[in-house]
């Protein structure tokens, strides 16, 4: 077990560090959606299957595609892969490369000195998971439900707009 | 290994099964289309034309496999093997009858739903990727299209869970014993074919690809077998919808003692495969807006009424 979680772990940096270094944006965007697939094996490894699936479902499956979506109606061609290039220069990413190396070490260091517990195999079925929304965290889904709720209206709000309805003789606004 | 070799000789069985099985729905669609317009099909090759598949797909093999050197390489070549992997992934989790079947994992039902979403990148990519106005126009519908049916799609299987109490398919086809759940939840199977017939964007909603208005869609660019990717694909899906429809509402396996439990499964998939057919045959290809507008006005409503009617109805059961 512990040999596939490093290779998923090691699948999951190496993506993610492609995802900031490639030009094209949609490559970039498929290797997040690589990274995010790696990330929901791991969870499976560790004993979630449900918040595993809702990574693929919700993540890979609908925002990585509403994502696609965008850039595709962008039509962003060679000069944005230019742009891109110019942007990613060492002045830029030395500083907070600098800094998260530091981290890194930092990190390291604390998973030597400590000693590792062996993750549990605890399977997390969808009924625990449930229970532990709707039972102690039922007001944080509450407020999450008020908040989408609201993010709903803005959205319908914002795409509402007037429709021109053209006859060849007739020209009249409607509401669509 | 000995633990290996039945699972390795199953996908093997299986996968070998699957593509024939899709190969030779091209020969029944066709023969089956013709029949109900009066027609004879193709009846050439072999007995009753069945030969047509053997010669189509050598044709596909030898036909130039043309890049286009305007589109991104990769990306290009990637896009028709999404759809196949992901649509195969998904027989995975599909119990054939008692004993015969791959992963009896106990979120399978998301499973189907997280390949089924993961498909769709299939035809985004390939259509970008072709960097053809037709392609990318017919991609931007997939993807809204399949977005959106995905999520009456998973509300509409919510009863299903509910009354089984499970995500496992076997649980859910064992809690069919008393009764299939056709008879409990008519709506959630209503809107859990009309979702499925989006996701494999076929006739009638086969707006991605309407060759009327878009050539073909975003596979205006493939051809050969990367073309032939994406057919085969597009069969597997209808036969694993078929499939799945009979596993969540038909009650799987289960059916009157003469016939063996995997005989059963295949003849109500194959019927379903049928009507899937018929559709084809019988309805017209809705306007682009007027799908999206029926999904999120009529389906969704229907769906959370239907949950939440199933919902009030257990828990009183329960009482």
């Amino acid at each position: 077990m512990d040999i596939v979680f490093y290779i998923t772990a090691f699948v999951t940096v190496i993506s993610t560090i492609m995802v900031i270094t490639r030009h094209n944006p949609v490559h970039a965007l498929l290797y997040l959606i690589i990274s995010l697939l790696s990330i929901s094996v791991i969870f499976f490894l560790l004993g979630a299957p449900f918040a595993a699936l809702l990574e693929i479902i919700i993540y890979a499956g609908a925002i990585m595609v509403l994502f696609i979506f965008v850039i595709m109606l962008l039509n962003l061609g060679k000069e944005t892969a230019r742009q891109e290039k110019e942007w990613l220069k060492p002045k830029v990413w030395i500083g907070p490369a600098i800094l998260s190396a530091i981290l890194f070490v930092e990190l390291f260091y604390l998973i030597t000195i400590a000693d590792v517990a062996p993750y549990n195999l605890q399977t997390v079925d969808p009924k625990t998971v449930a229970i532990s929304l709707f039972r102690p965290y039922l007001i944080g889904v509450e407020l999450a439900a008020m908040l989408l709720m609201a993010g709903v209206v803005g959205a319908a709000h914002i795409g509402q707009h007037k429709k021109m309805i053209l006859h060849r003789f007739l020209k009249e606004e409607g509401r669509l | 290994m000995s633990i290996i070799l039945p699972y390795l000789l199953m996908i093997v069985v299986l996968l070998f099964t699957l593509t024939t099985i899709a190969a030779w729905l091209i020969w029944l669609e066709r023969r089956m289309l013709a029949l109900w317009q009066d027609r004879y099909g193709p009846n050439r090759a072999g007995p009753f034309g069945l030969l047509i598949v053997v010669a189509d797909t050598i044709k596909l093999f030898f036909k130039e496999d043309w890049i286009p050197p305007f589109a991104d390489k990769t990306i290009f070549v990637i896009a028709p093997t999404l759809i196949g992997a992901t649509v195969l992934m998904s027989f995975v989790i599909i119990p054939y009858a008692p004993g015969i079947l791959i992963a009896d994992l106990s979120i399978g039902l998301l499973f189907f739903l997280a390949m089924s979403s993961l498909g769709v990148y299939s035809i985004v990519l390939g259509g970008w990727a072709s960097n053809n106005k037709y392609s990318l126009l017919g991609a931007l519908r997939g993807a809204s299209q399949m977005i959106s049916y995905e999520v009456f799609m998973g509300l509409s299987l919510m009863g299903v869970v509910m009354l089984s109490g499970s995500f496992r398919l076997t649980d859910i086809v064992l809690a069919q014993k008393g009764g299939w759940f056709i008879i409990t939840q008519p709506v959630g199977f209503v809107i859990f074919m009309i979702a499925g017939i989006a996701e494999t964007h076929r006739l009638p909603f086969d707006i991605p690809e309407a060759e009327s208005e878009l050539v073909a869609g975003f596979h205006s660019e493939y051809s050969g077998m990367k073309f032939g990717m994406f057919f085969i694909g597009e069969y597997l899906g209808i036969t694993l919808i078929s499939a799945m429809a009979v596993t969540l509402f038909f009650g799987g396996w289960l059916g009157p003692a003469f016939l063996p439990p995997l005989i059963w499964f295949a003849l109500k998939t194959f019927i379903f495969i049928l009507f899937f057919i018929l559709l084809r045959a019988s309805l017209p290809r809705p306007r682009y807006d007027q799908l999206m507008e029926y999904g999120w006005k009529v389906l969704l409503p229907v769906a959370l009424l239907n949950l939440l009617i199933t919902g009030g109805i257990v828990l009183m059961m329960n009482k």
